[in-house]
């Protein structure tokens, strides 16, 4: 149990370490000189060269590197070369957006994949069954992001419920979930229908089962059976694919928030890259990919925890 | 009755993915109208019997605009699939053919790594580094092909290693690198050629998406997630321009998973069983 843990941990460490030499080395390839972006055509080079050293642009490559991660670690992102404000406060903002967002989606994934996996399995073969496969074959199929289009035009454009986009900030609670309503559902679509069919899956594999025969056999209702027994055993390749989700659901919502111009980690991201503000680009990855990393390492300790079969592996 | 409905959904998925291909070749040699010419004078007309589908904003013809989409759109996420099956499969095979040895184990954990990344985020990254353009979204959703062939390869052959006819031929003499590619690799196509119909579909799926935020094909390069962003700031006046790529992107993608599952069960003859 305990090596078992020790080396999850291990990989964990490993994983991040090698995610941030990856992300740290791609970027130190992009054409072009930060400080001399930011200056301008007309800058003497002095003054480049002072501002390359007020950006930790001098140096070589793994001390800047050790410089970057020792930062990261105590929650200093560096500097932003465009706002030439900390890192870690732009992306403290953001994450009052995407974090709400990511979290509304998951709720709104599991609150509509739970009820139709569950009706699809329990009818397996007939019409209710053939609906749900059907709409989350189509809901796999569709890009979310144009889902997010269709969702604007019908809500927005013709029956002017919400607004188009934008975020009114968290000061009025109501609108400010009113405007993350329609990303999240956009979201949450695709994710939605893989789970359905995920959770549908898992639980025809466990209603063939011998003991939930035996709890037939015994007189427990059908429902009983299914909610009681089957539910809780597909939970281990719901929570995977959950874990599996949330990567998703963040990488996704880089454009979710752009369609919908919601001024979230995505939104950042991409500002970053279009005005060549590096470290934000960079520091912002690492965190997303420490966030799934992270997940799914949290994920797999919980089922370990979970399931007596899988915690002497 | 379940077994000709499901072949039902496999026919319709053939068809559409078909109609998508056909129309992607087809714009190699003949469109409808030119699309290099803009007639502003034509902009925006409604469905006619000379513009099938309307025009666009510049007075483009949508029904070419959509089939050297298609061309676009294919074009990258085949060549991607591509890149996954070349080195997903030969790494796949190295590692099942050294089960528990030192390159097994690198080849693995090298996988987990790159599953562990958002590809999306990365994908992103790749293309803003090095330059939006089709070349560089190919690269970046080819590179998260290569773990997922990898694994299915490898998942596929380590039962195959315990076969006697694969214990006769290394009693033979024959080395791992020859059996793999004879006595493995034959036996395994059918698991990659489901995964490759899944590859495709998701790399539609991320080739728009790139696309749609400007980090894809190039204009005037048309392809469906571009035409989807040009749409957006219309949708106002002409919901119908950005309707059409849209249902384009998941008339492919719908086709491409029913052919996929319909693929699966003909040839995995353990779902069959089940299914009965």
């Amino acid at each position: 149990m305990i090596r078992t843990l020790l080396s999850r941990a291990l990989s964990l460490i490993l994983s991040l370490v090698v995610a941030s030499v990856v992300i740290f080395v791609m970027l130190q390839a992009v054409p072009g000189d930060p400080a001399a972006f930011m200056l301008g055509l007309n800058a003497q080079p002095d003054t480049v060269a002072a501002l390359r050293a007020e950006l930790g642009l001098e140096g070589s490559l793994p001390a800047r590197y050790l410089d970057w991660v020792s930062g990261m670690v105590v929650g200093d992102f560096g500097t932003s070369y465009t706002y030439r404000v900390p890192v870690s406060g732009l992306v403290a903002d953001r994450i009052g957006v995407s974090g709400p967002l990511a979290a509304y989606a998951l709720l709104l994934t599991v609150v509509l994949a739970i009820p139709a996996g569950l009706i699809a399995a329990s009818m397996r073969g007939r019409a209710a069954d053939w609906g749900v496969m059907g709409a989350t074959q189509l809901g796999i199929a569709i890009p979310n992001f144009w889902f997010a289009m269709l969702l604007v035009f019908v809500f927005a454009i013709t029956l002017k419920w919400v607004s188009a986009g934008g975020f009114p900030g968290w000061s009025d609670p109501v609108a400010a979930i009113k405007a993350l309503t329609l990303p999240a559902v956009a979201l949450a679509l695709p994710q939605a229908s893989i789970l359905a069919r995920v959770l549908r899956g898992a639980l025809i594999d466990t209603l063939d089962q011998d003991y939930i025969r035996t709890a037939r056999a015994k007189g427990l209702s059908r429902r009983a059976v299914t909610v009681r027994h089957a539910l809780r055993n597909a939970a281990i390749p719901v929570l995977t694919i959950l874990g599996l989700q949330f990567s998703f659901l963040l990488a996704g919502a880089i454009i979710i928030e752009n369609v919908f111009f919601l001024p979230g980690l995505g939104r950042l991201i991409f500002q970053g890259i279009t005005q060549r503000d590096l470290i934000v680009v960079q520091s912002v990855t690492m965190l997303l990919v420490f966030a799934v990393i992270a997940v799914t390492f949290l994920v797999e300790l919980a089922y370990t925890l979970a399931d007596p079969r899988l915690r002497r592996r | 009755m379940t077994g000709s409905r499901l072949s039902v959904a496999g026919v319709v998925g053939g068809g559409l993915t078909a109609l998508c291909l056909l129309a992607a070749a087809l714009s190699l040699i003949w469109v409808p109208h030119d699309i290099t010419v803009l007639t502003i004078a034509d902009r925006l007309l409604p469905m006619s019997a000379t513009h099938l589908l309307g025009t666009d904003h510049f007075g483009r013809d949508m029904l070419s605009m959509l089939m050297e989409g298609a061309r676009t759109s294919i074009a990258v996420a085949l060549v991607a699939v591509g890149i996954g099956l070349g080195l997903g499969i030969p790494l796949g095979l190295a590692a099942a053919a050294h089960r528990g040895g030192w390159l097994d184990e690198i080849i693995m954990r090298g996988n987990d790594l790159i599953f562990a990344f958002p590809s999306l985020v990365i994908a992103i990254l790749i293309t803003a580094v090095f330059g939006p353009s089709a070349v560089n979204a190919i690269l970046a959703i080819g590179i998260f092909n290569i773990p997922v062939f990898a694994r299915v390869a490898r998942g596929g052959a380590l039962p195959l290693w315990t076969l006697d006819y694969v214990m006769a031929a290394r009693v033979a003499g024959k080395g791992r690198f020859l059996i793999s590619l004879q006595h493995i690799l034959p036996n395994i196509t059918n698991l990659l050629i489901v995964q490759a119909t899944i590859q495709f579909s998701l790399g539609i799926l991320a080739e728009a998406a790139l696309s749609y935020i400007g980090l894809g094909a190039q204009p005037p390069t048309p392809s469906w997630g571009r035409m989807l962003a040009d749409a957006q700031t219309l949708i106002y006046t002409e919901p119908q321009l950005a309707i059409l790529p849209g249902l384009a992107i998941v008339g492919m993608v719908l086709g491409l998973n029913l052919l996929g599952d319909a693929l699966r069960d003909a040839l995995d003859p353990r779902l069959q069983r089940r299914r009965a």
